[in-house]
């Protein structure tokens, strides 16, 4: 008995591998044209945010961020700016916190609300505790931009990446990839970068 | 006599210092992409890191021992740090502090969509991330997370053995 049972663990362990692997190459997420996902979420606010709520939004400017990566810090303003400047055009900014609070603290809900009140986010700051939201939309990293445009087939994945190319300095990016994208569907043109890397952080998933 | 021995200190002081100073070479891309398609013999680790990031700094021992371990086998072990570049002296604290023993040099591009595919299509652009080439030819490895020490001797293994 105890012999077949040393037999079954390493099985079972490279069972276990082998299906880690393949759930890790195949390509998940979406890419640029696909329909995308309507998700209800916590807010820092105590309530829950769904995207169908917003009637009047012609699309959203959905970003993956966090409290603790450097890279979201350096973004933290111009996330506020670009909800600022596209919110009243009808492109509200949400962001979704999708980190693991085991791995980092710093990212728990009591977080969230803390950094959305000291920075007076003007945009909802939703708590993605299920990490669901991000592995259905293929969110990677931090910051981790999805613009959404809605169309008579619901909405759909217009623009995917990074804010713009200078995470350092805001004043000296001259390729604002969302800027654009979002521009360019306000003029019914075509999004002229639809895709990008998301410089940053990795999204901090919980182990399984 | 304490006189002395204050400047002797002092002097000692100075000389760590500037050594510290020498450590960290700040480069641009094409230096980076002369370093990935070097052809010479030999193996070359390059990682990529930062020193706000987090699992970089866990993993770095990594890089550090096997660096040594392998060191005879005509394995290079270089450190691309992607901290910016007025954050030099930061690096070299840390290179200091950590006692680094590698090569490190400090990648000074900050437009990273114009450079990242040139390292790895693959690459999504989050670090810690690790290069593996073969300078004599086409074999290389690329990984992007932070690595345990054998998955680390396993990748450079599969590059020794590839003819």
């Amino acid at each position: 008995m105890l012999k077949k049972r040393k037999f079954y663990l390493p099985a079972l362990a490279a069972l276990c591998l082998l299906v880690f692997f393949a759930g890790n190459t195949t390509e998940s997420g979406y890419k640029v044209g696909d329909k995308a996902m309507d998700f209800n979420l916590k807010n820092v606010n105590g309530e829950m945010v769904s995207m169908a709520s917003y009637e009047d939004a012609k699309g959203f400017i959905l970003v993956f961020t966090c409290n603790t990566c450097p890279f979201s810090k350096m973004y933290e303003d111009r996330i506020l700016e670009l909800d600022k400047e596209y919110s009243a055009k009808g492109y509200p900014v949400i962001a979704v916190n999708s980190n693991d609070i085991k791995t980092k603290p710093g990212d728990s809900y009591e977080e969230m609300v803390k950094l959305a009140q000291e920075k007076s986010y003007s945009f909802p700051y939703l708590h993605d505790e299920s990490q669901e939201v991000a592995k259905t939309y293929g969110a990677t990293n931090t910051p981790h931009v999805y613009v959404l445009n809605k169309t008579k087939e619901g909405l759909k994945v217009a623009y995917i990446g990074a804010i713009d190319n200078n995470a350092k300095d805001a004043s000296a990016a001259d390729k604002k990839y969302v800027e654009e994208a979002v521009g360019a569907l306000l003029d019914g043109k075509s999004v002229p970068t639809e895709h990008t890397k998301a410089i940053g952080c990795t999204i901090k998933w919980k182990s399984t | 006599m304490s006189k002395i021995i204050f400047c002797f200190c002092f002097f000692i002081a100075l000389c760590v210092n500037a050594l510290a100073q020498d450590k960290v070479e700040v480069i641009k891309m094409d230096a980076l992409e002369s370093l990935i398609h070097d052809t010479s013999e030999g193996i070359k680790v390059i990682n990529f890191w930062a020193t706000w990031c987090a699992p970089c700094i866990k993993e770095l021992p990594h890089f550090e021992k096997v660096g040594k371990d392998y060191a005879k086998k005509g394995v290079e072990v270089i450190l691309i740090s992607l901290d910016f570049a007025e954050k030099k002296e930061k690096v070299e604290q840390f290179i200091n502090r950590k006692s680094l023993t590698s090569k490190v040099l400090l990648l000074d591009e900050i437009d990273y969509n114009s450079w990242i595919n040139k390292v790895d299509q693959r690459w999504s652009g989050a670090i810690p991330a690790t290069l593996v080439v073969k300078g004599n030819s086409k074999h290389r490895k690329f990984v992007e997370k932070e690595l345990q020490e054998g998955e680390l001797r396993q990748l450079i293994d599969e590059l020794v053995d590839q003819q």
